[in-house]
Order: structure tokens, then sequence, then C-alpha cells
């Protein structure tokens, strides 16, 4: 039990150093971009919101594949804390991407591939919240989540297929094109590195928090 | 095959007791209906809007329509304690998938076979091959998910809110993929045109099968 304290102290320690860099990278440090001028600067903050949204739904899908095979509730904890973690980053997603797509493309939103995929993928995940809110009982609730969690997130690959396949408009995927100059790719890694660290924190603070929640009903039941 | 036996006597219980009551498809096949006839209104009727909306409005209500019969496919089972005597019957879960799956797939094929002809009817469309070849894919697309999320919602409180809520967004490529291969078809695009389109409605209905058919049994354990 200590020793999980320190090092969640230690987490939180490294993602405030990390974000304290991160920011004098995006703001001081990396020279502002040719074309977009200084709103492309959101970009540092769009892309790893986008990369740990990705990461926790990919968790919640292995959380899942092992509650059901494995029946411990620890992996259901697991899948549904980094689930409600997914949704609140999948939500920063979409807020910034309309924030860069206004002065850039002119609208608020546009049925755009990745943006599309984005909103889908969120009401996937919303799903996935509400069908565990509606079950009769926690374990049925967990069952249920898991067997939305996997049908959802192999539908993913599909979802982008097709709506690749109806609109396609969108400015390639440059950072694997060398497009980035070495100061931007850096910024953009220690910017990966800051948000992923958050997102270990908030997923281990979620997870311990379900615990002592379930340990306290069951205290309760107890009690009664 | 004592496997196809067994899903054959569930589907034929499904089939029997819908001739007998009619419930599903009279009730779905008048909802879909008026749905195209609101569309109708919503749209305004001039030909050439028709044309550029009338693959829209098809996939929409089909989905619509597929929502409605998926929810009672098994509200009907739970509301006479029939889950239960499937549930102890010597047969595996993945029996009662298929069962279902191919019972709910029958409706929706009858349901669209009749609403096929009047939309064209009422939209001054012609019917193609292509079109039918489209719907039934799709549909499979539909019962395929559809039947593991209904057995699942009706588990839930608020059940008929559920299926729609999980349903929807997971069919989002089909609806896509229909639309699109629907509004060519209707424009008298060749079958080279078409096969993207079909490809991917294809691919969702094998992978959704096979995962549906893997899962089925964590929805309806106890």
């Amino acid at each position: 039990m200590k020793e999980n304290h320190i090092f969640r102290i230690g987490l939180g320690g490294l993602s405030f150093i990390l974000f304290v860099g991160a920011l004098y990278l995006v703001f001081l440090y990396v020279p502002t971009e040719e074309t977009m001028g200084i709103v492309q600067r959101i970009f540092y903050f769009h892309v790893p919101v986008a990369w740990v949204a990705f990461l926790a739904f990919f968790i919640v899908f292995l959380g899942s594949i092992l509650y059901l095979w494995k029946r411990d509730s620890k992996w259901d904890v697991i899948a549904n804390s980094s689930a409600e973690v997914g949704v609140v980053f999948t939500t920063l997603v979409l807020i910034t991407g309309s924030i860069w797509a206004k002065p850039i493309w002119g609208v608020w939103w546009t049925w755009e591939p990745r943006l599309t995929t984005a909103l889908v993928l969120w009401l996937i995940y919303i799903a996935y919240l509400i069908v565990r809110s509606f079950a009769t009982d926690e374990q049925r609730g967990a069952r249920f989540a898991a067997v939305v969690a996997i049908v959802g997130f192999i539908d993913v690959p599909i979802v982008a297929l097709a709506i690749t396949l109806w609109r396609t408009q969108h400015p390639g995927p440059i950072i694997f094109q060398g497009g980035l100059t070495p100061p931007m790719l850096l910024t953009l890694i220690v910017c990966v590195a800051a948000f992923t660290t958050l997102y270990s924190l908030l997923l281990i603070q979620r997870v311990s928090m379900k615990n002592d929640e379930i340990e306290i009903s069951r205290l309760q039941e107890l009690s009664s | 095959m004592r496997f196809w036996r067994k899903v054959i006597a569930i589907t034929w219980k499904d089939a029997l007791s819908e001739m007998r009551t009619k419930e599903i498809v009279f009730s779905v096949l008048v909802f879909t209906l008026l749905v195209i006839v609101i569309f109708n209104f919503a749209f305004g009727a001039t030909q050439e809007t028709m044309a550029l909306v009338a693959p829209g409005i098809l996939w929409v209500t089909f989905a619509f329509a597929g929502v409605l019969s998926l929810n009672r496919s098994f509200i009907l089972e739970k509301e006479e304690g029939c889950l239960e005597g499937l549930m102890v019957c010597p047969i595996s879960r993945e029996v009662i998938y298929v069962g279902k799956m191919l019972g709910s797939l029958l409706f929706m094929l009858i349901i669209e076979a009749i609403a096929l002809p009047i939309f064209a009817f009422l939209f001054n469309l012609v019917l193609s091959l292509q079109l039918v070849v489209i719907t039934v894919l799709a549909t499979v697309g539909f019962v395929a998910v559809g039947t593991l999320f209904s057995a699942l919602a009706v588990n839930t409180r608020a059940r008929e809110m559920v299926l729609p809520i999980l349903f929807l967004p997971i069919v989002v490529p089909i609806i896509i993929c229909a639309v699109k291969a629907s509004g060519l078809a209707l424009s008298g695009e060749p079958w080279s045109g078409l096969s993207s389109w079909l490809q991917i409605i294809g691919a969702f209905d094998a992978i959704f099968l096979v995962v549906s058919f893997l899962v089925f049994a964590f929805v309806i354990e106890e």
C-alpha cells in the first residue's frame, strides 16, 4: 500500500515535469509553422491526446478480453476506468480538432475521415458506459460492457475504412513522411510522453478509487 | 449435422410463432411505410431531390426497422419466460445465437421484400438485382450484430433504449456502404463500380458473424 502511494506520487511528479517541459517546448522553443501560423501549435496537444484516446480504448479491449476469459473483476475495473479516461480524451480530441479546423478549414466541423471516426469511436464508448449503468447488477454489467468493448474495438478499423472511402479530402498524415523538422518532432515526442504519463496516472488513480468503492460496498453489505 | 438441425428447430419455432401472431412483420412493415412517407414530407418531392436523398431514406428506414424488429426478437422470449426454457435445453449457446439470427434475418428479408417495391413505386425508382444484393448483404450484417445486442439489451433496464444506442454506432460502416452502393446502383452504375462498397459490407458480415458467435455465450449466461 505504502509503496503504491510513493509510486503514484513519483508518477505525478514525472508527469508534472514533463508537462512543464512540454509547455516550454510548445510555446517558446518550437518554431512557428510556415503556412498555418501560430494555430498549428495546437497540433502538439491534439495528436498526443488522440494517441492517448486510442491507447485507452486498446487497454479497454485487452481488459475486456481478459475479464471474460479469467473472470477476475480486476480486469473489469481496469477496462472500465480506462474507458472513462478514453471518453474524456476523445472529447478533448474532438474539441481541439474543431478549434484547429475553424481557422484552417474555415468550419468547426467537417465530415472528414479521422474526425468522423473519432466521433463514432466516442459514441461507441459512450454506449459502453451507458450499458454498464443500465445493467441490473454489477457482474452482468461488467460482462455486457466487455462484449460491447470487444465488438466496438473490432468495428473501429472497418468504420475508418468505410469513412475514408466515403470522404477523401483530408491532408495526409504528415508525421510519417518526414514533414516535421527535428525541433517539431522533439516537441511532439515530449508531449506524447507527457500525455501518456498523465494517462497512466489517471488510470491508476481511477482503478484504486474503484477498488475502494468495491471494498466500501462490501463492508456496507457486511454491516447491514 | 446435429448443430444445424437444432438451429433450424429454433428458427422454425420463431417462424411458427410469427406466422400465428404476425406481430413483428406486420407492425414493422407499417412502421417502415410511415417512415418513408414522413421522409417524403421532410425532403419535398421533386424528382431531382428524390434521386439524391432516396438511398439515404431507404437505409435510415431499414436501420430503424431493424432496431424495432430485433428488439422484439428477444423481448418476446423474455416476457413469456422462453429464454429460460431455451437455456435449459441441451443445446449450446451458439445454437441459440444462430437460430435466433436466422429467424431475424428471415423476418427482415420478408419486410424488405415488401418494402423495396413500395419504396421504388412511391419514389419512382427502378429496382435492380444490384439493389437486392446490397440489401441482403447489409441485412446479414444488421442481424449479425443486432441479435447479439438484442440478447444483451433485453437483460438491462430500459431495454428498448439500449439496443439502438449500441446497434447504430456499430453498424455505421454498413450504413455508409449501403447508402453509397444503393446510390450508385440507382444511377445505373455497373457492378465493378460497386465492388469496393460490397467488399466492405461483406467483410463486416464475415467478421461480426464470427465475433458475435464467439461472444454470444457471455451475453446470456446465468
